[in-house]
């Protein structure tokens, strides 16, 4: 059994919580002072997600990169890698908001889709 | 012959945006949107990170990805837009001077002006911190740009001043490209970013986040080496004896936003000595007629979905104005008192109001289990019970007409704190 200490980002009271895990399931939550704190807590402590977000570079583009993100949010743990992969990538322009730039980013099964245009040069 | 236009909108981003398209879905058909950036969007476009379009359109958007949104409603409704121009100089008988590299200097002359400039970071000059002006040294807006839209790191190991939204997210952005960010130094003893960001760019990342810290002194000839933080007591002074030094080469400053009205003040526009925008009444109308403003040369807001919504209500109020003239009644004064920092509107046309009108404002210190007190004189109006009230955070209240006692002047509001049970 142990304990993991959390920021609960529900809201900005910011209750500090206390989750309780045994062979790594949440059993209890504490501190929490309603309902999304509990939900909050045992989703963090289990299976953390983060949307990513960053830029690739272009070629013969209006503009030297294009914003990107996950087309949803990805494990935590995969945060750097998809990272990293970003950044070694390079696309042909023209793209357009909502292009798949990569069909499944570091092996996490998510698309990397363009969220804005960028026109060739 | 001078062009004239019915109505000019100053500015392309989240605020001019949504005010052309509401001026346009009241039946104002001659509008034109003046931008002195080359694309529309505004800052929108360089905060490529998610979390826009919540309220508005229950998905979580990239920056970009929300302003293509209106862009496109601009784009249906064919209203004209004059980008690469930058307007000059605005006078009070709105008459607009522009110039571009285009079309050179040109004026012309609208029936009513939507001021929509936005804001801008305030800069290191505003500080007084001492030391060398090397290079290196970057306002977190800046930075932004400069990596999400221009593709260039401004540095590799990074201290930030200021632990507002745009640091926090700057802080997982430089270290997502590789940099090294050794902390987040914030001068008062909490943060004015959301929870949501504290712990998502600063903790996920183990960045240290210094609070009652500030930066001391700058190092470094021609390119930053370093700076001294120290810890700071109440009064925000530092303390002798809590220096350390970090060495880095870039110190982002995310230390407040400004509201850009050199125009409104031409114009004679009057503003408000707390928010730096105009003063406005419900209509969001400015002391100037047929001038309103909405965004954040306004008030600085914290999220786009507000400043759209409060931009369509200027559009509107623009179109009334067009179409029916200057209405002007009473006027019932908005004061803040105790706690609460300013309103916006500062007041409210009785006569003239709509059904319901939301009060924006934001409070002075952090609060727990406080409310927020509408008075008319002594009668109370509305209270509302917040578990939380934080100066980062904008709260609204909605005030209907119904609600408002025919004889009053003024409404009160106020923090009132301890006995919200």
């Amino acid at each position: 059994m142990n304990e993991r200490i959390l920021t609960c980002i529900g809201c900005p009271l910011g209750c500090l919580l206390t989750a309780t895990l045994e062979n790594g399931a949440v059993t209890n939550v504490q501190g929490n002072t309603c309902k999304r704190g509990d939900d909050y807590a045992r989703k963090e402590c289990t299976t953390p997600e983060r949307m990513v977000t960053g830029t690739i570079r272009v070629r013969n583009g209006s503009a030297p990169v294009v914003s990107v993100r996950t087309s949803v949010p990805v494990p935590k743990h995969k945060v750097m890698e998809v990272a990293a992969v970003m950044s070694d990538t390079v696309i042909d322009a023209p793209i357009v908001l909502g292009d798949v730039v990569l069909a499944d980013i570091a092996d996490t099964g998510t698309a990397l889709i363009a969220t804005r245009n960028v026109t060739e040069k | 012959m001078m062009r004239e236009v019915q109505l000019a909108i100053i500015g392309g981003g989240p605020a001019g945006l949504a005010a052309a398209v509401a001026a346009y879905d009241k039946g104002v058909r001659d509008i034109v949107i003046i931008e002195r950036d080359g694309e529309l969007g505004g800052i929108l476009n360089q905060c490529i990170h998610a979390g826009f379009g919540l309220h508005t359109f229950g998905q979580e958007l990239s920056g970009p990805e929300y302003a293509a949104r209106f862009i496109q409603q601009v784009k249906e409704r064919e209203i004209p837009c004059m980008l690469n121009t930058m307007v000059l100089d605005f006078s009070e008988e709105k008459i607009l001077t522009t110039t571009s590299r285009a079309d050179g200097l040109q004026q012309m002359k609208a029936q009513a002006v939507i001021l929509a400039m936005g804001c801008r970071e305030r800069p290191r000059g505003a500080l007084n911190i001492p030391g060398t002006r090397p290079a290196g040294v970057w306002s977190a807006g800046t930075a932004q740009r400069l990596v999400n839209m221009e593709g260039m790191m401004p540095g590799r190991e990074v201290v930030i001043l200021g632990s507002g939204d745009i640091g926090l997210i700057m802080a997982r952005r430089m270290t997502m490209e590789g940099a090294k960010v050794k902390a987040v130094a914030e001068v008062l003893p909490y943060s004015g970013g959301l929870k949501r960001n504290i712990v998502q760019c600063l903790e996920d990342f183990d960045i240290p986040l210094l609070l009652s810290h500030t930066v001391v002194e700058i190092h470094g000839k021609k390119r930053l080496e370093g700076v001294t933080l120290a810890r700071v007591d109440e009064q925000r002074c530092p303390v002798a004896g809590t220096e350390q030094y970090i060495s880095c080469d870039t110190l982002l400053l995310s230390v407040g936003l400004l509201p850009e009205n050199e125009l409104s003040v031409q114009a004679g526009v009057q503003l408000s000595g707390i928010t730096g925008g105009p003063v406005v009444g419900d209509d969001l109308s400015t002391s100037v007629d047929g001038v309103f403003a909405c965004g954040n040369v306004l008030h600085v807001h914290d999220l786009v979905d507000f400043v759209s919504q409060e931009a369509a209500q200027a559009g509107e109020s623009a179109a009334r104005y067009l179409q029916r003239g200057n209405a002007c009644g009473p006027k019932i004064q908005l004061r803040a008192v105790n706690g609460v920092r300013y309103t916006v509107p500062s007041y409210i046309d009785r006569d003239h109001m709509a059904e319901s009108v939301t009060v924006r404002f934001r409070v002075g210190h952090p609060y727990r289990d406080a409310a927020i007190g509408v008075y008319a004189g002594e009668r109370l109006l509305r209270r509302i019970p917040k578990r939380v009230l934080a100066p980062g955070e904008m709260e609204k209240v909605v005030l209907r007409r119904a609600d408002l006692p025919e004889d009053i002047n003024t409404v009160t509001f106020c923090v009132e704190e301890g006995n919200s049970k």
